[in-house]
């Protein structure tokens, strides 16, 4: 891979960080000008409380004032505080983190299960598996994944009660090791299901067509006349090659995950970052929301960069020029 | 221009589910105009239901039950189609607005003007666009237009990038050169010879675009960002979780509003993609 490849990609990774910081602000100091005051509306503040907490938030000074004044804090790893708990930004969003990252790795290892669906499909483009296959992903691309979670509650926890309607853990449960590893992943099935089933569409879509797509090459005709047979064709020359789309877009299908994630955890009161997110937009607790916001923005392009660099790496060709 | 358009339906008649979506969504429309003359918005305010049983479960009076307030669900989803399908349509009118004009000018004007708009068009495609349209509407006032307009700045990027793509597929055809040639002027080449040709384009995207707005108008009602006077599926849906109907088992209180979205962004998609097979050649062998 070349070396100006690798810090094109950095550098454009980079821009966009800068580009969600200085949009970040500029959404809560300059679109809405007085956040101070929709915060806390209504609570008969005297106008010298108003200014202290003006204070308090950095909202005090002119715009170029106030701008400075949050990329430094930003650059300390400050995100302030909650107005909700008063705890500090980033102590909150670290201890939602780990909740999310468990929730939304497992759906997307479970939604891959759309890539070797959309392979077959794709190789036997126009057969009943690839019409069933393809109709189901329609079906479930439609679905707003907060909705197929509350059938899935409504079905499996309240009407079967075979999971729990919600939580991490059982409430008051004292239970350690592999005791309370069993009890997570039992709260985990339904919202973790109910995430890859809202996406496994999307990767079935674009592994089909990725699939379709190399299907048409020469080099395949050409491993069938040397008499490689049908299932050997597919596994050796179709599927490594029809693997790039499949790469570049799980990045983009990780940000669709984790945005689907908001409303999902929401409703399984999953204590993650989507919770988060829901809960401070009822308020609205802004501080809270620029620190999601930077953090979400933040993995989704990270997970980006690393799925350019995997695919230069993957394909010389395209890291060589 | 008018042969191809009575071949290109002709087409698109074949196509039995393209057919059945088109009748689906004609039905969801006509449901969405006459909704105010079969009912009146005041039969859904809770102030006059206090008589109505609430939790009821579908009856002869109300086919699809009642709310916790005693409100018909069958009302309220078909008030609800109302915004939900407006806002749908107009933040896609948005969407392929704005994304043609940038496609457009970045295609046609090339040099700096493109590799800064395509720029900007990066940006928007990495950052995931439903937390930047929370965080967006979150800052503005509730209301109907600020779902459309949160929905239109955030989704308009890959429309920008496909619409660019095929500018520079025709600017750089025969016959433009020869208008060129001839001392046609930028104005003339993009009216006479660049728009025409990416219209269909546009025209499948943008029914591709509409049930990506209309779920991204439910999603941004059910997290409670919606107009708060105004009834939308997703609104429904918020209610319906936070009453509790999914623990009472008031199936029929959450199902209606989900089905009619599935039903609604389905058609779209179906219609979108043949739609799209009828007007790009090159995608029907799929």
């Amino acid at each position: 891979m070349r070396r100006r490849f690798v810090i094109g990609k950095v550098l454009g990774a980079l821009s966009t960080l800068v580009f969600v910081v200085i949009f970040n602000f500029f959404l809560f100091r300059v679109v809405n000008d007085d956040p101070i005051n929709s915060m806390f509306r209504g609570r008969n503040l005297t106008p010298a409380q108003l200014d202290r907490l003006r204070v308090k938030f950095n909202l005090d000074g002119t715009k170029w004032e106030q701008f400075v004044a949050y990329v430094r804090q930003l650059l300390h790893g400050d995100l302030g505080y909650s107005l909700k708990s008063s705890r500090p930004v980033t102590t909150v969003i670290s201890e939602a983190l780990w909740p999310t990252i468990l929730l939304v790795g497992t759906s997307t290892l479970m939604a891959m299960v759309g890539i070797v669906i959309g392979y077959r499909a794709g190789w036997r483009r126009g057969s009943k598996f690839d019409a069933t296959a393809t109709s189901l992903s329609m079906l479930t691309y439609s679905m707003p994944e907060y909705w197929i979670g509350m059938v899935a509650l409504g079905v499996f926890a309240a009407s079967l009660g075979w999971f729990p309607v919600g939580g991490l853990n059982d409430a008051g449960s004292t239970a350690t090791g592999f005791e309370r590893f069993f009890d997570q992943m039992h709260h985990m099935i339904l919202p973790a299901t109910v995430l890859a089933i809202a996406y496994v569409g999307e990767y079935m879509i674009v592994a089909r067509s990725a699939m379709i797509d190399t299907s048409r090459e020469d080099y395949l005709q050409l491993a069938r006349a040397k008499g490689l047979r049908e299932a050997e064709v597919r596994k050796h020359h179709a599927q490594p090659n029809a693997l790039l789309p499949v790469v570049s877009l799980s990045a983009i299908n990780f940000g669709f995950i984790l945005s689907g994630a908001i409303a999902v955890e929401s409703i399984f009161s999953w204590p993650g970052i989507g919770q988060q997110t829901a809960f401070a937009i009822t308020g609205p607790d802004f501080p809270m929301l620029q620190g999601l916001f930077l953090m979400i923005s933040a993995a989704v392009i990270l997970a980006n960069l690393a799925a350019d660099l995997l695919y230069g790496y993957l394909d010389p060709r395209v890291a060589g020029r | 221009m008018k042969r191809n358009v009575s071949s290109a339906w002709r087409r698109l008649a074949s196509d039995k589910l393209a057919m059945i979506s088109l009748v689906v969504l004609v039905l969801f429309i006509v449901m969405a105009i006459v909704t105010p003359w079969v009912s009146s918005r005041d039969d859904i305010n809770p102030v006059n239901t206090g008589g109505n049983p609430t939790w009821a479960s579908p009856s002869r009076e109300f086919i699809l039950g009642t709310d916790y307030l005693g409100r018909s669900v069958a009302l309220q989803v078909m008030w609800g189609s109302r915004v939900s399908l407006f806002v749908g349509l107009a933040a896609t009118l948005l969407t392929i607005g704005i994304g043609s004009l940038v496609g457009i000018t970045a295609g046609f004007f090339g040099k700096w003007t493109d590799a800064t708009l395509m720029r900007i068009t990066d940006w928007f495609l990495v950052i995931p666009f439903l937390p930047t349209a929370i965080v967006l509407a979150s800052v503005l006032e509730r209301s109907i237009w600020t779902i459309v307009f949160v929905i239109g700045i955030t989704s308009w990027p890959s429309t920008a990038r496909l619409v660019r793509s095929q500018v520079l597929s025709v600017r750089s055809r025969l016959y433009v050169d020869r208008a060129r040639a001839l001392g046609a002027g930028r104005a003339h080449l993009i009216r006479r010879h660049i728009f025409p040709n990416v219209l269909p384009l546009i025209m499948a995207s943008t029914t591709l675009a509409v049930p990506i707005s209309i779920l991204t108008e439910t999603t941004l009602s059910f997290l409670g960002l919606g107009d708060p006077t105004t009834v939308s599926w997703g609104s429904i849906l918020n209610e319906a979780r936070q009453k509790g109907a999914v623990t009472r088992g008031a199936w029929w209180y959450y199902m209606p509003p989900g089905v009619a979205i599935v039903m609604v962004v389905l058609a779209f998609t179906l219609l979108g993609r043949a739609l799209e097979t009828v007007l790009d050649p090159r995608l029907r062998e799929r």
